[in-house]
């Protein structure tokens, strides 16, 4: 008596396994011998409505050349959380994050190969971007470069970067600022970011936070940010609010795409997530990047689109450190640099 | 007393005790039991650098204490919430109820974000609250702030029901007997109730401790000074030290679990008092 019930019990959690397992079987597979194909694009936060845009344009041209409909799912959310994502089982064919370092991650997994980075055009970086700041209209506290973001009456609204990758880039984009103006002194360097970080008041778990205590708190003088996302905080919330200040110096974002390899072999989608990815370089596609403000790689949409993106002088990753891995061991790893700026003096 | 072979009156012990422990053993015992594995690919000195660091240790006395202050806040405030609710009627009681639940409905992430609408120097109330100096919004009262709103549910639903089945008799008879009213509710009503307080005021801090989602909003997440340590177990995520993260989630389970039972410990005493008296 006391048996079978257990027994029943038993088979019961079995079967529902079963059924769960069977389950996603069925979701995964059966794409071959249909005219249709379903790709997974994992993304970071700021890109969904470019992808939007772009998925259709691309889902036109794979019509056109093999007369096969692809259907682009996109998940968005924090670079870093994407990544995990990705490494814990989350089947994207490709992926198009923030930052390379998400990326070099998941090849100890062999989901992508350890030369990702040489497989596609500009370090597989289609689109780049940069750090500019965000003032409020009329510029009151006259900001016009990082200099004026260390007075001590300035408060600056940036995410942490232990936690946005966003906010890597402006940490970065400081430094470089920093080590330029002072004669690549690392010591004075160091010095300006802790009197820039001190100067924050609030440090948001993530970029769109920071936007809204910027823009909704109505919190800080000046907030570092993506070029695009300044634009876009402009373009949603009118221009007489806010405005735009081009520091002089600053970084070279390079958002990097990959194919996830090893999940696009099991899943037979190689060539259309190659196509995917490679389709961003062709001149519909850099249109479709300059529109949503990030700056093409393509020499005449670059021309179209001189006025909205102004010259810089821009160093990448890889010319000031070296590569992702390097400057995320230096800075933003625990007892890195930029953890030492919030460390009491002993 | 002596029949201890005999059969219990109420069947289906063995059952139900199997499933009791294969249930949580599935659902709470290998999910923890994996986090201290993960914990122990470190070296021990390795883990010990992790607990002494300076910003685990900040953040784990923040989480602790404004845990412990909103829950305490809770015990107090959602004990008078239930008694007006049981002791008194009144129109729309029913409606009052049922808001004290919606804080368990939310997701947590909306109340951090409403809380810090409401609270930042420009809100309403955050700017009331600045005329008088009071910085609520990127401040550990903050952080209490948002920690009392999630915990409100746990005092309340559990003191509601004692202190339904608190018979009036007692309270009567204790009045007769010449008590005036503090001495009844301190020594007839206090104790009935107490060990029910404890209990809430228990998930009520449980809660707290691991609390993020409406946290990060309304904390300002300034490292030494308003990083909980859910944020840092985050920050490690971020940097795919899943070890280093785990091993601040041990830390936190081990303090927790202590705390916890010296609160099951408290309670059993007082429940024992009051048989005994």
């Amino acid at each position: 008596m006391k048996n079978k019930a257990l027994l029943s019990i038993v088979i019961v959690i079995l079967l529902f396994i079963a059924g769960c397992t069977l389950n996603s079987q069925s979701a995964s597979s059966g794409k071959e011998g249909s005219n249709t194909i379903e790709i997974l694009n994992v993304s970071y936060d700021p890109t969904r409505e470019f992808y939007e845009e772009y998925n259709e344009v691309f889902a036109r041209y794979w019509f056109d050349k093999t007369g096969q409909q692809v259907k682009v799912k996109q998940s968005h959310g924090g670079s870093g959380k994407q990544a995990r994502s990705v490494m814990d089982g989350l089947r994207a064919d490709v992926v198009t994050l923030a930052l390379g370092y998400d990326i070099d991650e998941m090849t100890r997994l062999s989901l992508v190969p350890t030369n990702w980075q040489s497989q596609l055009e500009y370090n597989s970086a289609p689109y780049t971007s940069t750090i500019v700041f965000l003032v409020r209209s009329g510029n009151p506290k006259g900001i016009q470069d990082w200099d004026d973001l260390i007075k001590p009456d300035v408060s600056v609204i940036t995410p942490n970067p232990k936690t946005s990758g966003g906010a890597r880039w402006n940490f970065l984009a400081a430094w470089v600022y920093a080590m330029k103006s002072y004669d690549n002194d690392e010591m004075k360097a160091v010095d300006f970011v802790t009197k820039l970080y001190k100067n924050v008041p609030v440090l948001d778990s993530g970029a769109r936070g920071s936007t809204t205590t910027f823009v909704e708190r109505n919190i800080g003088d000046v907030f570092i940010t993506w070029e695009n996302e300044a634009f876009l905080a402009i373009n949603e919330l009118g221009a007489d609010k806010f405005e735009i200040v081009v520091p002089s110096y600053s970084i070279l974002a390079e958002p990097p795409v990959a194919v996830v390899d090893k999940y696009v072999q099991r899943r037979g989608t190689q060539e259309v997530a190659q196509a995917y990815l490679e389709y961003l370089y062709s001149e519909p596609g850099q249109q479709i990047i300059a529109q949503h403000y990030f700056r093409p790689r393509m020499q005449s949409v670059i021309e179209q689109y001189e006025s909205k993106f102004p010259p810089m002088n821009l160093t990448t990753v890889q010319e000031a450190f070296g590569g992702w891995k390097a400057a995320q061991d230096k800075f933003f790893s625990d007892q890195g640099i930029f953890d030492r700026i919030y460390l009491p003096v002993r | 007393m002596a029949a201890k072979k005999k059969k219990s009156i109420l069947p289906g012990f063995g059952i139900g005790m199997g499933f009791t422990l294969f249930y949580l053993g599935l659902i709470v015992l290998i999910p923890l039991a994996s986090l201290f594995l993960k914990t122990a690919t470190l070296s021990w000195s390795e883990i010990w650098g992790i607990f002494t660091d300076q910003r685990v240790i900040a953040s784990y006395q923040l989480s602790f204490t404004t845990a412990f202050f909103a829950a305490l806040v809770n015990a107090i405030f959602g004990f008078l919430v239930a008694w007006v609710l049981i002791r008194y009627n009144f129109p729309g009681k029913k409606l009052i109820d049922g808001i004290v639940d919606l804080p368990f409905a939310l997701p947590t992430a909306v109340a951090g974000i409403a809380l810090t609408a409401i609270y930042a120097p420009n809100g309403w109330m955050g700017s009331i609250l600045t005329n008088f100096g009071i910085q609520v919004a990127f401040t550990p009262i903050g952080i209490s702030i948002a920690l009392i709103f999630i915990g409100l549910p746990f005092v309340v639903r559990t003191v509601q029901p004692v202190l339904q089945e608190l018979e009036k008799e007692v309270e009567e008879a204790s009045v007769m007997l010449g008590a005036n009213r503090w001495r009844t509710f301190r020594s007839v009503i206090l104790p009935e109730v107490f060990p029910a307080v404890l209990t809430g005021f228990a998930l009520a801090f449980a809660r707290g401790i691991g609390e993020y989602g409406s946290v990060v909003f309304i904390s300002g997440n300034m490292p030494m000074k308003t990083e909980i340590a859910p944020l840092l177990i985050m920050t490690k995520l971020e940097q795919y030290d899943y070890a280093g993260a785990t091993t601040i989630a041990v830390g936190m389970l081990i303090i927790s679990f202590v705390l916890l039972l010296f609160i099951n410990y408290l309670q059993w005493r007082s429940s024992r008092r009051m048989i005994s008296v």
